[in-house]
């Protein structure tokens, strides 16, 4: 299996601090890796990293491609969508202009329609609300659009950065279905930032785990799943 | 990026090591400074007692903008204050020159403070819009037919030149300009001492640090306030030397061009810089001279230009470009083997 | 009654030029949270270059045409040579640099077409509409190419594509790189806009106020007042804020104080709008975030 991301000796900055130490991981097309690690430990900053969001030093390659130093918008038109932290929604625009930016890469502008129509078939509750402002939406609701607007521009690759934060656990069932579905569906790759150890645990093929900014363990989910300090440390028994 | 940069190598405290030559480096320029105006010609006298009423106001606005972070683009309206503070008590009031020159100090520093209250409570750029339509509204405000009987309108006031005090061997030109030189060397050791101070440094704390330093105990609204009052007084009293310097103020010598030039001043001989205040004052009573040979809008647009160039290439003005060469030229020195 | 309602309509026709003015400022700070100091002498600048061009035997429109097309080009060039770089240093950089750029505006217009005033023509006719007493032809007319081009404004940003991107560039540049949306284009747009604005502004006062370098300032800082006064984030705010400063200014002049005041008028709004509510009748309140 090809990987579809490449990152090695990895060091990001905040400043003139260095917060990520020579990391090294992969991204194995049409597969779902989960980054773990506890809070801090330099998860969201690596996905910042890739997408040229913070100052970073070595080698990313994307499908083969360096994407070291190239600009966030440019390194996204290569087929990358990051759904950041917080979300970013665009909160005084309506669920529908939200998409619409959302395919703003896209060349082929005919098939947008039937793209909003698909994700709006994922999520019904987008539908309903589809003229109002972004703002207005709950929390669980910013995040499923989040992940659609991300879906709109049909990335090869998907980041996505603490989906479940700040979620009822049924919101988050419901998000990590559909991620499992388009996943199966369609291919896509996705790489999963998550606190929850356990429910990325339980979504992703392979996963990293960070411990201040440094790769501390990496294996199949399945493994991890079993591994002593990982039990102990993150899923508690 | 470059700027960034400059703003923070202002330190906090500056650690002046009392060296044998900077002693000896600024008791030579004293002695050149009092010098001068026996060895110089009646015009440049003039032409340096400006220099020097340049230098307090340009060393009043630095410490607000430079070193406090406060962009103001309207000094010339505290320049104004003073200078018609001045000429009115001398020539309605028949008061001496020499006292007119604190209390045009004190009114500035009401004035400042008063105006700083409000406006310093908001960012930046805000303070800078204020301060600008300040700027731009100075000339009409002073040509107002309301307190025309005061200002002299549109006309100004015209002042005589103080005598010097008997008995001193120097011609009156000769003796503004030490009266001068007295008062600048005196505004700029209180600066100097104000900066160096808790002071100094609770104006950079803010400046940089504004969270932390209202956590510990630093209340902003007013310090800001005052700073801006403290500024405004430098000005002013700049401006009182500057009215009896040139015998005249009138309503349209204190346009926005005014607190441009003091602006340029400061980035010129470099934000934060005392020792830089100097080339800033030099640059702007001289330049224009040259230039405005070219043409009437000449100056206007090297001022233009050097502004933005400052910005890109020596944010820290002179004062940097000084240190830099400075540093170079150590850093080679050490570079040659040791014997 | 007759002077009152000439006061009112007249200080519509200057409103619309504070509205088109102010409203540049607007579209610049909420795209680069900056206020574009320089505005004013761009706008100056653009009516001269019109100028030579009338002079030069163009027809009055091709020569409006061309006149909004050069600054267009041309502020998006300065907004990403010059102002762009300095997007991460301080924001005493930025105004430094505005400054600078409004010398050197004003400046070079001196030198190039000396401080003698000249006369702007007005592209509509010198006799009132229907013989009326209240409102000149060129008044008339400087209202409604200013209502004109504020509906093709928002027209564009309402409902084209491109409108839609550069409001999401100015509400959220980091989610709309995530999108991969070219933000420094996004914002050297706008700086082109509001560049086209000035020059209409500049061409649709000049007649009345007479073309010389310094034309521009009092309208500038009126411009800052109503932007301030309406919300300096807020485009309807700017464009209210412009025409009631127009009427306000005229009628204060007319019977309360006279018109030797009038910069002093625009000082005194700033200074109550920022003590006041720094955040104008319809901006979001300025908050910073702790």
């Amino acid at each position: 299996m090809t990987s579809l991301l490449e990152a090695s000796d990895l060091r990001a900055f905040y400043g003139s601090a260095e917060v990520l130490h020579q990391l090294a991981f992969s991204v194995g097309e049409g597969t779902i890796t989960a980054l773990l690690g506890a809070n801090g430990a330099g998860k969201t900053t690596t996905l910042r990293a890739i997408c040229g969001l913070v100052r970073s030093s070595g080698e990313v390659r994307f499908a083969g491609t360096p994407i070291g130093g190239r600009a966030t918008e440019d390194i996204v038109r290569l087929g990358i969508a990051h759904v950041p932290e917080g979300r970013g929604t665009f909160l005084s625009f309506t669920v529908e202009e939200n998409l619409q930016l959302g395919a703003h890469v896209r060349r082929d502008k005919s098939q947008r329609r039937s793209d909003v129509d698909r994700l709006y078939g994922y999520f019904p509750i987008l539908a309903e609300r589809r003229r109002q402002q972004a703002g207005t939406l709950s929390g669980g609701e910013q995040q499923m659009l989040a992940l659609s607007r991300a879906l709109m521009s049909r990335p090869r690759l998907l980041l996505l950065d603490e989906p479940s934060l700040g979620l009822a656990p049924i919101v988050v069932q419901e998000i990590f279905r559909i991620m499992r579905r388009i996943n199966a569906e369609e291919g896509m790759s996705i790489l999963l930032v998550e606190q929850n150890v356990n429910l990325a645990l339980g979504l992703s093929d392979h996963a990293y785990l960070l411990e201040t900014g440094r790769l501390a363990l990496s294996g199949p989910s399945k493994e991890l799943r079993k591994h002593e300090a990982v039990r102990r440390s993150y899923l508690g028994y | 990026m470059a700027f960034g940069n400059a703003m923070r190598h202002i330190p906090a405290t500056r650690p002046v090591v009392f060296h044998a030559r900077l002693i000896i480096g600024v008791l030579l320029l004293l002695v050149v400074a009092i010098a001068l105006p026996f060895v110089a010609s009646g015009y440049l006298v003039f032409q340096l007692t400006l220099t020097l009423v340049y230098a307090i106001a340009i060393l009043g606005l630095n410490m607000l903008t430079g070193y406090s972070g406060q962009i103001s683009l309207g000094h010339g309206a505290f320049y104004a204050i003073g200078a018609y503070t001045t000429a009115i008590l001398m020539t309605r009031f028949g008061v001496d020159y020499w006292w007119t020159i604190p209390i045009s100090g004190l009114t500035c520093l009401i004035v400042g403070f008063l105006f700083g209250l409000p406006a310093l409570r908001l960012e930046g750029l805000y303070l800078a819009l204020a301060t600008f339509a300040l700027a731009a509204a100075t000339p009409q405000i002073l040509k107002h037919n309301g307190i025309s009987a005061w200002t002299g309108g549109v006309q100004g006031i015209v002042i005589i030149k103080p005598d010097p005090p008997h008995g001193l061997p120097v011609n009156a030109d000769q003796w503004l300009y030490l009266f001068t030189l007295a008062i600048t060397i005196v505004m700029f050791v209180l600066a100097w001492n104000l900066l160096r101070g808790r002071i100094g440094r609770a104006m950079i704390a803010i400046r940089d640090h504004p969270i932390a330093a209202a956590a510990m105990g630093v209340n902003i609204s007013l310090f800001k306030s005052l700073m801006f009052g403290v500024s405004a007084l430098y000005t002013g009293i700049a401006g009182s030397l500057g009215a009896i310097a040139v015998q005249f103020v009138s309503p349209d010598a204190f346009n926005i061009l005014l607190s441009i030039s003091l602006l340029l001043g400061v980035v010129v001989g470099g934000l934060g810089s005392i020792p830089g205040v100097i080339f800033g004052a030099l640059f702007i009573e001289f330049v224009p001279d040259f230039a405005g040979q070219v043409s009437k809008a000449a100056p206007w647009a090297v001022y233009g230009l050097l502004l933005i160039a400052c910005m890109y290439v020596a944010p820290s003005g002179m004062a940097g470009l000084a240190r830099q060469t400075l540093a170079s030229i150590r850093k080679a020195g050490r570079a040659w083997p040791l014997a | 009654m007759n002077g009152l309602l000439h006061q009112v309509f007249s200080g519509l026709a200057t409103g619309g030029i504070y509205a088109s003015l102010a409203l540049a400022l607007v579209m610049i700070y909420r795209a680069t949270e900056l206020v574009n100091f320089a505005q004013g002498e761009m706008a100056m600048f653009s009516t001269y270059l019109a100028w030579s061009m009338i002079n030069a035997g163009l027809p009055y429109w091709p020569a409006f045409l061309l006149t909004i097309g050069v600054s267009f080009l041309a502020a998006a060039v300065i907004q990403l040579a010059i102002i762009r770089p300095l997007a991460n240093a301080p924001i005493l950089a930025s105004v430094i640099v505005f400054i600078g750029l409004l010398l050197v505006f004003n400046s070079i217009a001196g030198w190039i077409f000396s401080y003698t005033i000249k006369t702007f023509p007005s592209p509509f006719p010198s006799e009132p509409l229907w013989a009326n007493s209240y409102i000149s032809t060129h008044e008339v007319g400087a209202i409604g190419v200013t209502l004109a081009l504020l509906a093709i404004l928002f027209a564009f940003f309402r409902w084209t594509e491109l409108g839609l991107t550069m409001r999401a560039a100015a509400e959220n540049p980091v989610s709309s790189r995530l999108v991969g949306i070219r933000v420094a284009r996004m914002v050297a747009l706008g700086w082109g806009l509001a560049a086209a604005l000035g020059a209409v502004a500049g061409m649709m006062v000049a007649p009345i106020i007479f073309l010389d370098p310094n034309m521009m300032s009092g309208v500038l800082l009126y411009a800052f007042a109503a932007a301030l006064l309406g919300g300096i984030d807020n485009p309807w705010g700017a464009v209210l804020g412009g025409f009631s400063l127009g009427i306000v200014e005229n009628l204060l002049g007319a019977y309360l104080i006279g018109t030797e005041l009038k910069m002093t008028v625009a000082l005194a709004i700033i200074i109550l709008v920022l003590v006041v509510k720094p955040s104008g009748v319809f901006g979001r309140t300025v908050l910073t975030r702790v």
